[in-house]
């Protein structure tokens, strides 16, 4: 976005300015954001809100398969069920995206045919990102192509730790111009990234390159979105947007797998960025497993008892 | 695009704590000897929630006679009690502690009842506390022989305890706990105001099979407080509360041979410096000030903020305070819950009409306040001086005095300007500036990048006007060790 990248104009003309205003950041206490992650977590959500935060969360959702089984059949088969997650009760919403690789863009596009579910592809030799430029490049455009409405890429964290920030910082600013009318979310790999201090960094350069989602990770690793490093990622997008009015959405990914955790998510949210993010333009969960979670928890919260796992699809 | 329900706002709703799991009896009597008992006169108070005004239960009001007969029953128990084995002393403990998480849920409901703070607060932070607190001294009661006082301390005798309405069993689980470990007795006197916590104790104390007189406990005002603290068969006198009653106890007691430990007011002295976590640091400034309703001896209730950072820190602690709940502290989506009485509010409002009057510019977040019970906005002052009453007297509720500072020197200095020593934080990135910083604050207990973290291991206690003696961890020990 040129506004942005007007607003950083001075902070990224070289390696060493990007450094000092990287790192003069201010830094992060990780048993503080920790502990303030943990007690956002004891909230009590019920009733009428957690109905609320339920059909939130589940519009929220990227409905993700990135395996290297990935069919034409299994795609068709996510897509129908992003479209339509409780076949029982079509009040349900729809997930806000599935999330494939870039091969299967067209056959997600095919299968969702005119549903208000968007299609993301992962990009840029994802999950390592351990690819040349020209063949990331190539990998979203073929992504665009394919008519994909949002590119999900991977920062070259080997970059990052080796202190090239400002190559990071193009790599994405490389990406964006790729995606035309696609949204990019940037992805950081936080637990590659391993300190709060680092995330911190990395969002600023994600955000500052235009980026409209920063999301934590790819679900590869071993430790992926928690919820202290998406609320340190909420407070930066609340601090971005308090000095640019840019306002960027944060995708956790990886790990959410129950409704409990999802609306712990939601209260991150809610007691940090604020209600302008509490919507799937600006927030999404990158997830599998939890749909069917947030779905048997509806369906406890309409009927009054629990279904069971035989009263959800298989996908 | 977003979808049409997403607009709605994310409310919570009312997440209430169940009253039904604590059965609070119409009337209590006071705990001598092992038996619930009427007072001699047959005085009777009444104990409200503070959060609604209802009577909770009408309480004995123990006077100078009931006081006297405490005392001969702590006496009487002390000579057996003392001379049980350490370990067997500690079955004790360790069984009351078991008992105290047994029942946690019960005692949280009923604290946040009789003293209006939130269930978050009683469940998250009180009740594991004081559990917490018997588990250590427990530890201890067979080992003082290595506490470095000497190869066989001796207890003292009888311990007479007042402590106030703030955090009613923990501080009784700070007194109790180690007296008992070092083999002494007690009578305890917890606040008017919340009474019950400490008379559920007494009920644990029997379900533990604590011998008779042991532990005594008089629910009353003032001038029973007095009646024990000058009794004069009672060999040690421990008190927390406000400094005005700590100096008449201090006088009290002066030329006897009582030993004593106070543990009285503070105006903490919260410091970020310009290269602190920022956002961690606003979690601590409201930690420091709003828990509790900042009804804390040790608060951060001055915050000291430098002056190149002063701007961003307000504006993020504004946004911060709006954020927070207030509201019925059964509630377990409650942060700021009631304060403890009309009286005590009445302190708040007066010395926040002071700041105004003098100067200082008051800001609150918007949010409604209930319609009974005894409530304060978080309030913040800003441009405030050392000049101010703001910054010097204790408050002791929800309201933040902001200063700024230049220099380290500066804000050392200005933090120690108070006749108060009870509290600090620091909140900075570079460790070398914490460790020179906090060897330079006069202070019992000093932060680094947190606030009010409370542990059985760590001494805590004041200086200056804050009091003298320690308690917890093995210096609290010596509070009631002859030594």
């Amino acid at each position: 976005m040129p506004s942005t990248a007007h607003a950083f104009v001075d902070a990224t003309a070289s390696d060493g300015a990007l450094r000092r205003f990287l790192h003069g950041l201010p830094g992060v206490d990780a048993v503080g954001l920790e502990a303030r992650a943990a007690a956002l977590g004891t909230r009590s959500i019920k009733t009428t809100s957690k109905a609320y935060a339920i059909d939130l969360a589940i519009s929220m959702i990227d409905l993700t398969t990135l395996e290297g089984a990935d069919t034409p059949g299994k795609v068709r088969a996510l897509s129908a069920k992003a479209v339509h997650p409780d076949p029982t009760d079509r009040t349900t919403p729809t997930t806000a995206a599935v999330c494939v690789y870039p091969d299967m863009v067209a056959t997600a596009k095919a299968a969702l045919g005119g549903a208000d579910v968007k299609v993301a592809s992962v990009a840029t030799a994802f999950p390592s990102g351990r690819a040349a430029l020209p063949v990331k490049l190539a990998d979203v455009r073929d992504a665009v192509a394919a008519g994909a409405d949002e590119i999900d890429m991977v920062i070259d964290r080997g970059a990052f730790l080796a202190g090239r920030y400002l190559e990071t910082y193009e790599l994405i600013t490389a990406v964006k111009a790729e995606c035309g009318t696609a949204r990019l979310k940037v992805i950081f790999e936080t637990g590659e990234l391993s300190t709060y201090d680092n995330i911190r960094r990395a969002s600023w350069i994600g955000m500052m390159a235009g980026a409209d989602f920063i999301k934590t990770s790819t679900g590869k690793v071993a430790v992926n979105a928690t919820p202290a490093n998406t609320l340190l990622m909420l407070e930066a997008v609340r601090d971005f947007r308090a000095q640019t009015g840019i306002q960027v959405g944060v995708k956790p990914a990886g790990g959410i797998r129950n409704t409990k955790e999802a609306i712990k998510f939601l209260v991150l949210v809610n007691e940090t960025a604020g209600a302008d993010w509490l919507d799937n333009h600006w927030f999404r969960f990158g997830a599998s497993s939890l749909l069917n979670d947030l779905l048997m928890q509806r369906q406890k919260l309409s009927t009054g008892r629990y279904s069971g796992p035989d009263y959800v699809t298989v996908d | 695009m977003p979808k049409e329900f997403n607009t709605a706002a994310f409310e919570y709703a009312p997440a209430p704590e169940s009253r039904s799991v604590v059965d609070i009896a119409p009337s209590y009597g006071l705990f001598i000897d092992g038996e619930f008992v009427e007072a001699a006169d047959g005085k009777v108070f009444k104990t409200v929630s503070p959060s609604t005004e209802e009577v909770l239960s009408e309480v004995a009001q123990a006077g100078a006679a009931d006081v006297d007969r405490a005392v001969k029953a702590a006496r009487r128990a002390f000579e057996k009690w003392s001379a049980l084995p350490g370990s067997e002393r500690a079955k004790y403990l360790f069984r009351i502690a078991r008992i105290i998480q047994e029942r946690s849920r019960e005692l949280a409901v009923l604290e946040t009842l009789d003293n209006g703070k939130p269930i978050k607060e009683t469940r998250d932070a009180d009740l594991p506390l004081v559990a917490a607190h018997f588990f250590y001294y427990a530890g201890w009661a067979d080992k003082l022989s290595h506490a470095g006082y000497g190869s066989d301390p001796k207890p003292l005798g009888v311990a007479g305890q007042v402590i106030p309405w703030n955090f009613p069993l923990l501080m009784l689980a700070w007194k109790i706990a180690p007296a008992l470990a070092t083999g002494n007795t007690v009578v305890l006197k917890p606040a008017e105001t919340t009474p019950l916590s400490a008379l559920f104790f007494a009920d644990i104390c029997r379900q533990a099979g604590l011998p008779k007189g042991v532990v005594n406990i008089l629910p009353g005002y003032g001038d029973a407080g007095a009646a024990l603290t000058e009794h004069p068969d009672v060999n040690k006198v421990a008190f927390t509360g406000s400094t005005a009653v700590g100096k008449a106890i201090a006088r009290q007691v002066a030329g006897t041979h009582k030993k004593v430990t106070l543990e009285l007011g503070g105006k903490g002295a919260n410091i970020v410096f310009d290269d602190a976590p920022i956002d961690q640091a606003v979690e601590g400034i409201v930690t420091g000030i709003f828990f509790n309703q900042g009804q804390v001896c040790c608060a951060g209730s001055r915050l000291l903020v430098q002056e190149s950072i002063q701007d961003e820190v307000l504006d993020a602690l504004k946004r911060r305070l709006s954020t927070l709940r207030l509201g019925d502290p059964l509630d377990k989506n409650t942060d700021i819950g009631a304060i403890n009485s009309a009286e005590q509010l009445a302190r708040i409002t007066a010395l926040a009409e002071t700041g105004e009057a003098e100067g200082a510019e008051r800001w609150s977040p918007e949010c409604e306040l209930p319609t009974s019970g005894y409530w304060f906005r978080p309030t913040l002052f800003t441009g405030v001086t050392q000049a101010h009453t703001v910054a010097r007297d204790e408050i002791f509720g929800p309201v933040l005095s902001v200063l700024s500072f230049r220099t380290p020197e500066e804000a050392v200095a200005k933090a120690n300007n108070s006749q108060y020593g009870l509290s600090a934080g620091i909140w900075t990135e570079k460790g070398s500036r914490i460790l020179a910083v906090a060897g330079k604050l006069r202070a019992g207990v000093v932060w680094a990048n947190t606030f009010n973290k409370f542990d059985p291991t760590s001494p805590f206690g004041g200086y200056k006007e804050s009091g003298y003696g320690r308690e917890g961890g093995r210096h609290g020990l010596e509070a009631y060790l002859d030594v």
